[in-house]
């Protein structure tokens, strides 16, 4: 059994299929990206598999068990958290809550260990933020602790976001776009990262629309257009694929009256 | 000479600031101020307390209420007929005002739960002008429009706390104290961190395993007893209450203190509620036309500084508790390698 299985879900809005029957399955400690066009339905698969819908028809089992239309809170406390595609951080607290904030969900003590101040509210917060900052300076981030999120560039916005990710402690990552409005050096380095994560065990799921972004570093890449998988393979093999090439740039009469 | 001024804006030396306020407002009375003075500074820290209690729902966790007057009638009406009626002692009745109104916000929450935003906000609107219709007309109970009279003082250990002998002073700046101090514990908790990331977005907030509904009601149930408590106070010190006092207009006036004042931060609701409470009576001078120049104060302090007049981000570094600092110390600048969570080694064993 696969670590994280989909299974033909779906998902429509009124009479638009969204996502039709898509399946996929990741194994632990593998990087697999899903890309397609504009609007194909990416991010509703990562909105479907991190609760945020309710899907209307399949399965999705993560170490086993299902997880599918639970809340968002379930899902992350089973331990798949999710970066956003257009920045969602915390913009007025400082970079360190960002992560302290992502540590709530370990953070076992009460109001009234807050109230009095206890040991176990010291140990709490004192663990957390040892961990939040090894998070960070692993990361990258290590001198901008004090800073508020909104005075970093936007590249060590993404960074940061994925670091808050990381500290729901997650076995895996769902990463929306986070090479999107990076420059090349920048989005190089971002890919770095991530190859360290998957080394040290973690399990990353990618979306992206720039295929050159994602061939080096993908086990396996799913190729989504108009919801449905058009196809799913080794990076060379997707590049090669007709029905991608014609998604892509429109290629066959076919593909190009759907668009 | 601004290198002076920074200077003295340091972070080492604003706890001597800190002390220095305190004591300042410690001794003040003995200066012989005039009754008058005194009650206006009385009622400065009562907006205080309850805009620290608004700051807790609207400030931190971004929920505006716009019927808080309601917790601040029952915190009042509570106390005051307890004491008036089974002539409890007033701590005793001020924690039953509490209750009450802790127990009042729960209901209201719990029966808005899915609304955000400005239907909330309507809806907490609505909730103020029905408890004040109960207590206009809830008569047997109430007494309705007469309201209640011949409140008895707070007393202390047999000691009855006057305006003539300062007691009453002074236990509003001890209630303003403890209550400042439990929002500063709440705030720097994971509690505090929970509430501003649903301000500042609820949906991330989710995303990290925050029951943002529960914070939410957590935050209203705060706000709500601070506020309760706060009328307590007032009902002990003014000794009459009716329903006129706690109206749509006192809702605003909190609401107002915790803008003007800059939401999210403490610093804001004491001057909030200093200048918005002493301008209406330093501006007697100007009879019909103070509230004039009053409104335009508040428009243009929202056309300048939106953010409110204390309303800034603190420039100190983040603190790191001792604890932390060595624990990091020790580590050094060893290389890290992330791993993902395997769960506890209790959890394995069990």
């Amino acid at each position: 059994m696969a670590f994280l299985e989909v299974k033909s879900i779906s998902k429509h809005f009124g009479g638009l299929m969204a996502v039709d029957q898509v399946s996929f399955k990741i194994e632990k400690g593998e990087i697999i990206s899903i890309i397609g066009p504009n609007g194909a339905g990416k991010t509703t698969i990562f909105n479907m598999l991190t609760g945020v819908y309710s899907i209307d028809a399949g399965e999705i089992d993560f170490e086993g068990k299902p997880i599918h239309n639970r809340s968002p809170q379930e899902v992350v406390s089973s331990g798949i958290s999710r970066t956003f595609q257009n920045i969602r951080l915390f913009s007025n607290m400082r970079v360190i809550e960002n992560v302290l904030v992502g540590t709530h969900i370990d953070t076992h003590y009460s109001f009234l260990d807050v109230l009095l101040r206890t040991k176990k509210y010291k140990k709490y917060e004192a663990e957390n933020t040892v961990k939040a900052v090894e998070i960070l300076r692993s990361i990258g981030l290590g001198d901008r602790i004090h800073d508020y999120a909104d005075s970093l560039s936007y590249g060590a916005q993404r960074k940061l976001e994925i670091a808050r990710a990381i500290a729901t402690n997650a076995k895996v990552l769902l990463l929306d776009e986070p090479a999107a409005g990076m420059n090349p050096q920048e989005s190089e380095e971002l890919l770095q990262f991530i190859r360290t994560l998957r080394d040290g065990g973690y399990t990353i799921i990618l979306i992206e629309h720039d295929m050159s972004v994602v061939m080096n570093i993908s086990d396996r890449i799913y190729v989504i257009d108009h919801g449905k998988k058009i196809a799913e393979g080794l990076p060379d093999e997707v590049a090669n694929n007709p029905r991608v090439i014609a998604a892509y740039l429109g290629g066959e009469k076919k593909y190009a009256e759907n668009s | 000479m601004k290198n002076i001024l920074s200077q003295m804006l340091l972070p080492q030396f604003h706890k001597f600031y800190i002390a220095a306020i305190i004591l300042t407002l410690i001794f003040l009375p003995l200066l012989g101020l005039s009754q008058y003075v005194l009650r206006i500074m009385i009622m400065i820290g009562i907006y205080a307390m309850l805009a620290m209690g608004l700051n807790m729902l609207t400030g931190y966790t971004g929920q505006v209420s716009l019927g808080h007057a309601a917790f601040y009638a029952i915190g009042a009406y509570v106390s005051a007929l307890l004491a008036t009626t089974l002539q409890l002692n007033f701590f005793i009745a001020m924690l039953a005002g509490v209750v009450v109104a802790a127990i009042s916000s729960l209901l209201l929450a719990l029966t808005t739960l899915r609304l955000t935003g400005t239907y909330l906000s309507i809806a907490t609107l609505g909730y103020g002008e029905i408890i004040r219709m109960i207590l206009l007309n809830w008569e047997p109970v109430t007494n309705g429009p007469l309201g209640v009279r011949n409140i008895p003082r707070p007393s202390f250990l047999g000691y009855e706390l006057t305006l003539a002998n300062n007691g009453i002073y002074y236990l509003m700046l001890v209630l303003l104290g403890i209550i400042s101090l439990l929002c500063y514990l709440i705030i720097n908790s994971k509690i505090g961190r929970a509430f501003i990331a649903i301000k500042e977005d609820e949906l991330a907030a989710q995303f990290m395993g925050i029951k943002t509904t529960g914070y939410k009601v957590l935050a209203f149930v705060i706000s709500a007893s601070i506020a309760g408590a706060a009328g307590s106070f007032y009902a002990h010190m003014i000794r009459y209450i009716d329903p006129n006092t706690f109206t749509f207009d006192t809702s605003i006036l909190m609401l107002s203190i915790v803008i003007l004042g800059g939401m999210g931060t403490f610093r804001g609701m004491y001057v909030g509620a200093a200048i918005l409470i002493a301008f209406p009576e330093a501006l007697r001078f100007l009879a019909a036309y103070r509230f004039v120049v009053y409104g335009l104060i508040l428009v243009l302090m929202m056309r300048f500084r939106p953010q409110g007049l204390l309303g800034w981000r603190s420039s100190n570094p983040y603190r790191l508790s001792k604890q932390v600092s060595e624990m990091l110390a020790q580590e050094g600048n060893r290389e890290i390698t992330l791993k993902p969570f395997e769960g506890k080694e209790e959890a394995v064993k069990g």
